[in-house]
């Protein structure tokens, strides 16, 4: 079914559950295309896998069109793989070259526990979101839209924060594991328009609080994360997030309530 | 059977806020003793679980992905219909409503339609309140853009990525919910079956597909959020866990499945470049604001090109036809889905195709570089043009991009009435699975629009009707129905394992999806689907015979939940090629080659075709009784429709 010439050399990561220990195998991609996306290289060795009765490498993917965030592969030791600002499902084949030896590994944090495989746990993610990552406002309860004008320089700089798809390669990258890049730039979105307002600093302390008992790292300022963010996240959010993190902790005396989520 | 729409008498204008005061209240100290079970977390599910937690009543919500934030309305581009006639440019619920009718080539309700034009401009306020950052203007209020099938600018957008950042905004106040304990998530859970009890529905099944535990959950009514079929063709815009399962499995319990040939085909998306070829992407409709579609006049320009030895730039204006603008000269490159797609289609059957393939179009934004300039250009498309790029390894900025059509949205989907309730008592289908508002072919822009319609402004109203007329008593899950419909479901996962055969799975949708493609898609014949209904059931029968699934139920198996669902594709698709069949007419996405107008246009039969088509299940491979629920066209006066 492959239609392509080139032939490679494939060391997975392979690990039966969070329970069990994991190892490196070895497996032959032959005939691929360079048109093929890294994702459908996988699909290839996976038909040939399963026609001998072998499991299939188990790896997460679903709208392969570099969006869902759910594709996470760490491949030759870089989240989503070696070129810049693209998810793995954008990535393809003519990025290697014929002969070589690809390294697939799951994201590895403490905090995104393998579950088979190349698929790791990322729950902690949405229960950061859970612990203040909106605005508390019921459905029907609102003004007109343009009641709000938002001047277009703060509405685009909050929207490239919210471009963050929550794949977790910044957390992938960071050597100490940590997710500030994450949840900075879901902090700052809210935090820089109006409608964030009344719960802005409330909502900073609650997520920056689930996400410490969530068991990722600090930030050392080294700027893997920035680098390796397949949708150019930038550490700007990160210092925003920092400021009005010692500003409420120091100054608002009203967020030291618990999020109180609107009620 | 009767099919009853429960569309309520009386003007346009007046049904829906009528309606609402006819529908019954659940007092505000009962909702809490009701549970609701909601089948997906994307724009329709995602909004209804949050709207109905707010309003107390106490939510299940599944998702198969690893979070609710992935559901497949992330990946819609281009943007969200509403009529707000913000651009004063003569908008207005009435035209939006008129459009969309026209654009559905009449086969849809009046009342379904009105009532989403109306929402729509509540739908703009929600999501501009949770902090939804869609496109503005210097001044601070909010942009718009017109799109395929429109005369006037109603379209909100978020640069390319309007599905991502709305779904956040539902998924955040579905967040809400769930930090307050009125939602509680199931993430990594699929629904395989519905349980139905005394002809309502109480509750579902699912598979963890983490652990494969079979568990059985109950609730005082069921919805399901599961989007579109697309993926019966193996290659479509769809994720690529998106699935008819859980709607088909409700089908098979009794409800209904109105439509199912109405899918559609969306022109701007890039060609097929193997067999390897997992999934087609979509380019965004706004592309057609400023690019031109064209293809070259003679088969020689064209053959030159395909062989590499011209240059698409290098092609001189007047060896270029601009198809869609000479055919259609008020539209122009604007025309609706369906006719940009037929169009595509005649190119390359004219042997005029682009490409290595010779099965693509150019979209060409030459002009538009030169009138806006390169930056400007790059400001409204770069991440499209740059998602292009990845994929195709060509500059969209110095050559034209190809283009093909691909399976998109689908349609049609499980028959609802005005209350968004199938025809079994309990069980609702809200967003792409249900079959509702678009017709036969629907408008850009108007899926994230009929998401959030149902799950944030109709479903929250409707449901409560339902649920006060059957009471706050718990649903009693010691009944039969529970343990046997769980069983049901471990005895098919059982066969599926035990088949051991020599085709895999993606083998066996791989031939589907070419038979989908080939005989119920662009153009359809009798001819042709007769060939596919056979082609189909030996497909089918060859699958529950030869099919290799391995590993184990108690673990993640991917194989074995592609089975399940590709399984389910395997009868849908001879269903949709028997709606096609009795379909002797072309209307929007539907096209018939044996109906069409002397300049190849899609030809209505209204006199015997003005109908929903809703299809019972009887049993396994018997056919499937049509129920017709009759279109009545009081607002609005059928013609053909002309984008010339």
């Amino acid at each position: 079914m492959s239609n392509g010439n080139m032939n490679l050399t494939l060391k997975v990561w392979r690990q039966k559950n969070a329970e069990t220990k994991g190892a490196f195998a070895t497996y032959k991609a032959e005939g691929i295309s360079p048109d093929m996306s890294f994702l459908e290289m996988l699909d290839v060795v996976n038909e040939g896998l399963i026609l001998k009765g072998d499991e299939p490498i188990n790896f997460d993917h679903d709208c392969r069109e570099g969006i869902c965030g759910m594709c996470s592969l760490y491949i030759n030791g870089h989240p989503h793989g070696p070129k810049n600002a693209i998810t793995t499902c954008q990535l393809h084949m003519r990025s290697f070259h014929d002969g070589e030896t690809i390294v697939i590994e799951p994201w590895r944090a403490a905090a995104f526990p393998v579950i088979k495989d190349l698929a790791v746990d990322r729950s902690s993610f949405d229960r950061i979101q859970q612990a203040g990552g909106f605005v508390s406002v019921n459905t029907g309860v609102t003004v007109d839209a343009n009641e709000i004008p938002i001047p277009k320089v703060i509405a685009d700089e909050a929207f490239n924060s919210a471009t963050c798809i929550g794949c977790g390669a910044c957390v992938a990258a960071c050597k100490n594991a940590s997710a500030m890049l994450f949840v900075s730039a879901k902090v700052s979105q809210l935090a820089m328009l109006p409608q964030g307002q009344p719960e802005r600093w409330s909502r900073v302390q609650a997520m920056v609080a689930q996400m410490d008992e969530e068991g990722f790292g600090n930030c050392t300022n080294t700027g893997a994360c920035e680098a390796e963010c397949p949708k150019e996240i930038k550490m700007t959010n990160i210092s925003r997030m920092n400021n009005d993190y010692f500003s409420a902790k120091l100054f608002r005396e009203e967020s030291t309530h618990e999020h109180a989520a609107g009620e | 059977m009767s099919l009853d729409a429960k569309i309520p008498q009386g003007p346009l204008a007046e049904k829906w806020s009528k309606h609402k005061f006819n529908l019954k209240l659940v007092n505000p100290a009962n909702k809490r003793k009701y549970d609701v079970i909601v089948v997906g977390t994307g724009l329709a599910g995602g909004a209804a679980a949050a709207s109905l937690a707010e309003l107390g009543y106490n939510v299940k919500a599944f998702c198969f992905q690893d979070s609710p934030r992935r559901a497949h309305s992330i990946a819609a581009q281009g943007g969200i219909n509403a009529a707000k006639n913000y651009q004063n440019d003569g908008d207005s619920v009435y035209r939006l409503f008129y459009d969309t009718i026209k654009g559905g080539d009449y086969r849809a309700r009046e009342g379904n339609v009105y009532r989403l034009a109306e929402v729509s401009v509540n739908i703009i306020d929600q999501c501009v309140a949770q902090g939804v950052p869609f496109a503005r203007e210097y001044g601070g209020l909010l942009d718009n853009r017109s799109f395929g099938g429109s005369q006037v600018s109603r379209t909100f957008y978020a640069r390319g990525q309007t599905g991502q950042q709305l779904l956040l905004g539902a998924y955040s106040a579905l967040n809400r919910q769930i930090h307050l304990g009125k939602v509680k998530m199931y993430t990594r859970t699929e629904m395989l079956d519905v349980v139905v009890v005394d002809g309502q529905a109480k509750g579902i099944v699912t598979r963890n597909l983490i652990t494969g535990e079979i568990e059985t959950h109950s609730g005082h009514a069921v919805l399901l959020g599961t989007g579109g079929y697309g993926n019966v063709f193996y290659l479509s815009t769809n994720a690529m866990g998106s699935n008819v399962t859980a709607a088909w499995r409700a089908h098979k319990r009794g409800a209904f499945f109105a439509n199912p040939c109405f899918t559609q085909i969306h022109p701007t998306c890039i060609p097929v470049t193997g067999d390897h070829q997992s999934k087609l992407t979509l380019m965004s409709e706004s592309l057609r604001n400023d690019g031109r579609v064209w293809a070259p006049k003679t088969v020689e320009t064209a053959e030159k090109l395909r062989k590499g030895q011209l240059k698409a730039a290098d092609v001189k204006e007047d060896d270029r036809d601009y198809f869609l603008e000479r055919k259609y000269p008020s539209f122009g490159n604007l025309v609706p889905r369906d006719v940009a797609s037929r169009n595509a289609k005649e190119m390359v059957d004219d042997n005029r195709g682009v490409g290595a393939s010779g099965i693509a179009v150019f979209l060409d934004f030459a002009d538009a570089i030169n009138r806006l300039g390169k930056d400007a250009v790059a400001a409204k498309y770069g991440n499209l043009f740059d998602m292009y790029y990845q994929i195709t390894n060509e500059d969209p900025y110095t050559q034209p991009m190809r283009i093909y059509p691909a399976v998109h949205y689908t349609m049609g989907g499980l028959w609802v009435d005005y209350n968004l309730s199938t025809n079994i008592p309990g069980l609702y289908a809200l967003g792409e699975c249900n079959f509702s508002d678009h017709g036969a072919n629907r408008l850009g822009a108007s899926a994230l629009m009929q998401g959030l319609a149902d799950g944030y402004f109709v479903i929250p109203y409707t449901l409560g009707d339902y649920l006060a007329t059957i009471g706050p008593k718990p649903v009693d899950t010691n009944h039969p129905a529970f343990a046997k419909t769980k069983q049901e479901t471990v005895d098919r996962i059982n066969k599926l394992l035990s088949l051991k055969g020599t085709r895999t799975v993606d083998d066996y949708h791989r031939s589907l999806g070419h038979i989908m493609w080939e005989y119920c898609g662009m153009a359809r014949t009798e001819e042709g689907l007769t060939k596919a209904k056979g082609l189909i059931s030996d497909l089918r029968a060859d699958f529950w015979k030869n099919v290799i699934v391995v590993g184990e139920n108690d673990e993640i198996n991917p194989a074995l939940e592609k089975a399940g669902r590709v399984a389910d594709f395997l009868e849908l698709g001879e269903l949709m090629v028997d709606d096609a069949l009795m379909r002797r007419e072309s209307c929007g996405g539907h096209f018939r080659l044996e109906s069409q107008t002397p300049e190849g246009e899609a030809l209505r039969d209204d006199d015997n075709f003005a109908f929903v088509a809703a299809w019972e299940y009887k049993a396994d491979n018997q056919p499937e009784v049509l129920h017709k629920e009759v279109l009545d066209f009081e607002f609005v006066h059928l013609t053909q429709r002309s984008y010339k």
